[in-house]
């Protein structure tokens, strides 16, 4: 479903560059259900973005579902995004002046599906997450797990095949953090393929497997690798120690 | 596009959520189509006064009226009154090639009682050459005019102003009636009215050969009008000085003499109002267009603001989906409704107001029926719009470039 191969990416800071990804090699199939754990400035938000689409890389390749990934112009990738992934985020993201409903239903708004079936989608979606008595509510009427229940609704409403979800117990206590871990599981069962970052080990253990950022490198961990996984067969960054 | 009321929906969404400043937005663009419109109506309120206080007499008309010498003259003593006659009028028509239609005008230095049957009351009476009705604008309702046969043959006939027939004859026919005047009887042959002055309507107009011979028993008139062809203020200037000259030389008066003859020259009065009124013009459009760029720059300042006020929501939207020409549509015809929807606002405003302005300011000299142009109203609108669009699209452009990445970043 995801595969790159030697990522690179750097940011200008003054006059020299700072290399935030030195080379990433990962592949994560169709229906994995993978934590990408790192410290912060590992470089795990940027190559998430860069998976989601919303950033570019300066080297290396990128396949989505099997489509190179590489100088999209900003409408493909608005459409790819929208089509083929779903975010959460630690901050939800919800647009404050948009009761819960309309927050789930924007992704169809720009699939121009009219305003009456949208809604109707949205409300499926937020019984789903057992939050039906809630769809009137502003996001600021809402629990921070209701809110990132309200998230995953959206991101699930263009029956995407991957959802990225970027620290998304980040802003929860442990107890609701779990529920929402549970929540992904259970999409994860219908066969979507979810990608969470975090930092904590006890998220990272909810998962299948767990890949391990620093420093902009891949460290091979429990992941079962595979014959074809290019971790193996590629020769690994230079400096690496394992 | 089926998709467009839902778009529209979006947007009035949007805007619902942020009333206030909308509401800010939206005043800046209603006061500068106010502004505008109730000043260009004040404008031509004050020309359709000065229009109206013309329109009694031809714009291009000579007024000539005797006076008392002021300096000796060649001998003569000062203090001499100048006296017209006939012979005057005669005169300046056969030797100033510029002057068109002339008329003596003789009347009685009291009113005159008027009668018809049991009624009678007190009106102006003048007697005057045929052309006199031409150069005074006298509009006839029925009937004929005064003509030269008229007056050749010093007829009795008279026409007679509006109020004149409504107060002596009231709801039957003036025409072929006999109204006596100093026990001699008068034919009216015409009705009329003057759009201009009230006044005139309450005057009766009789044949000037017959007035001098019924009641002076001589050839002398009061006064004389005439009207000219003149292309420019300087031509109306020549002709009125070949006047001076002419009648200078006839009753012996120097023409640096101010008070032996007064001349009014409605040509120059007519040009030198309307330069003003162009320049008045000129200057309203220049508030206008100043308070409409106003409106433009309080546009795009405010459409800036909110950019960055929703550049969180608006890397949102493009994470989920929208593309770069989604959010330039969405902000430019957020920028565009506002716009029309407080222009018009505006619009209706400022005419509400020239219209009750109109219905109460009625009465005043110089000022009537303030009105706009309606195509320049939509005109000054459509300008609106257009640069509304313009002051749009410099913020709509940076929303389009924000970053997702950036937008989204938790501090």
């Amino acid at each position: 479903m995801i595969q790159v191969i030697r990522l690179h990416k750097s940011y200008p800071m003054g006059r020299r560059r700072l290399e935030v990804l030195k080379g990433i090699n990962m592949t994560i199939g169709s229906g994995e259900f993978v934590a990408v754990m790192g410290a912060s400035g590992s470089g795990k938000s940027t190559l998430l973005n860069i998976l989601g689409l919303l950033d570019t890389y300066d080297s290396g390749e990128y396949y989505l579902n099997g489509d190179p990934i590489w100088e999209l112009s900003e409408k493909r990738a608005a459409q790819l995004r929208n089509r083929h992934l779903g975010f959460v985020f630690q901050s939800f993201n919800l647009i404050p002046f948009k009761n819960a409903m309309e927050n789930v239903a924007l992704p169809l708004f720009y699939q121009k599906v009219n305003k009456k079936k949208r809604n109707a989608i949205a409300m499926q979606y937020l019984e789903q997450m057992g939050l039906a008595d809630w769809a009137h509510h502003l996001p600021s009427e809402l629990s921070g797990g209701q809110k990132q229940r309200v998230a995953i609704a959206r991101a699930l409403i263009t029956r995407p095949a991957v959802i990225l979800a970027d620290e998304p117990t980040g802003a929860l206590d442990s107890t609701t953090s779990r529920e929402v871990l549970e929540v992904l599981r259970g999409i994860n069962q219908k066969g979507i393929t979810i990608l969470v970052i975090t930092h904590e080990t006890e998220i990272a253990a909810m998962t299948d497997r767990v890949v391990r950022i620093r420093d902009g490198v891949i460290y091979p961990d429990d992941a079962i690798v595979t014959e074809e996984d290019p971790l193996r067969n590629d020769k690994l960054p230079p400096g690496e120690a394992v | 596009m089926g998709n467009f009321g839902d778009k529209f929906g979006e947007i009035l969404h949007n805007i619902r959520h942020h009333k206030l400043r909308v509401l800010l937005t939206g005043f800046a663009v209603s006061w500068g189509i106010f502004m505008l419109i109730v000043l260009l109506g004040a404008g031509y309120g004050v020309e359709n006064g000065v229009r109206r206080a013309f329109s009694e007499d031809a714009v291009n008309s000579l007024w000539v009226y005797p006076g008392q010498t002021s300096k000796p003259y060649l001998g003569l003593r000062q203090g001499r009154y100048i006296q017209l006659h006939n012979a005057d009028l005669e005169d300046v028509k056969a030797q100033l090639s510029a002057v068109d239609l002339g008329s003596g005008r003789v009347y009685m230095n009291s009113e005159k009682m008027i009668r018809f049957g049991d009624r009678a009351s007190n009106f102006d009476l003048v007697g005057v050459h045929p052309e006199y009705q031409q150069i005074e604008n006298l509009r006839l309702l029925q009937g004929r005019r005064l003509n030269l046969r008229d007056l050749d043959e010093v007829r009795k006939t008279a026409i007679i102003g509006k109020v004149v027939a409504r107060e002596l004859f009231e709801n039957t026919s003036a025409l072929g009636q006999y109204l006596y005047i100093n026990q001699v009887a008068f034919q009216v042959v015409g009705v009329f009215h003057d759009p201009g002055d009230e006044r005139q309507e309450e005057t009766i107009y009789i044949p000037v050969s017959t007035f001098q011979r019924v009641f002076t028993g001589n050839d002398r008139i009061h006064n004389m009008a005439f009207t000219i062809s003149a292309a420019d203020v300087k031509a109306a200037r020549v002709v009125e000085t070949d006047l001076l000259k002419l009648l200078a030389a006839r009753h012996r008066f120097g023409i640096a003499d101010e008070r032996a003859l007064f001349i009014r020259n409605t040509f120059v009065e007519y040009k030198r109002y309307m330069t003003l009124f162009a320049n008045i013009r000129s200057f309203i459009w220049l508030i206008g267009i100043g308070s409409i760029v106003a409106g433009i720059v309080g546009i795009s300042n405010i459409m800036l603001i909110t950019v960055k006020e929703r550049t969180r929501e608006i890397g949102i939207r493009k994470a989920l989906g929208a593309t770069p020409g989604a959010i330039i549509d969405m902000i430019l015809t957020e920028a565009i409704l506002t716009t029309v929807v407080f222009g018009y606002l505006g619009l209706v405003a400022g005419i509400g107001l020239l219209e009750a302005a109109a219905r109460l300011i009625r009465n005043v000299d110089y000022f009537y029926n303030p009105e706009v142009n309606l195509a320049v109203a939509f005109g000054a609108m459509a300008l609106l719009v257009v640069c509304g669009t313009l002051a749009g699209i410099f913020p709509a452009r940076r929303a389009a470039v924000i970053r997702p990445v950036e937008a989204l970043r938790d501090e």
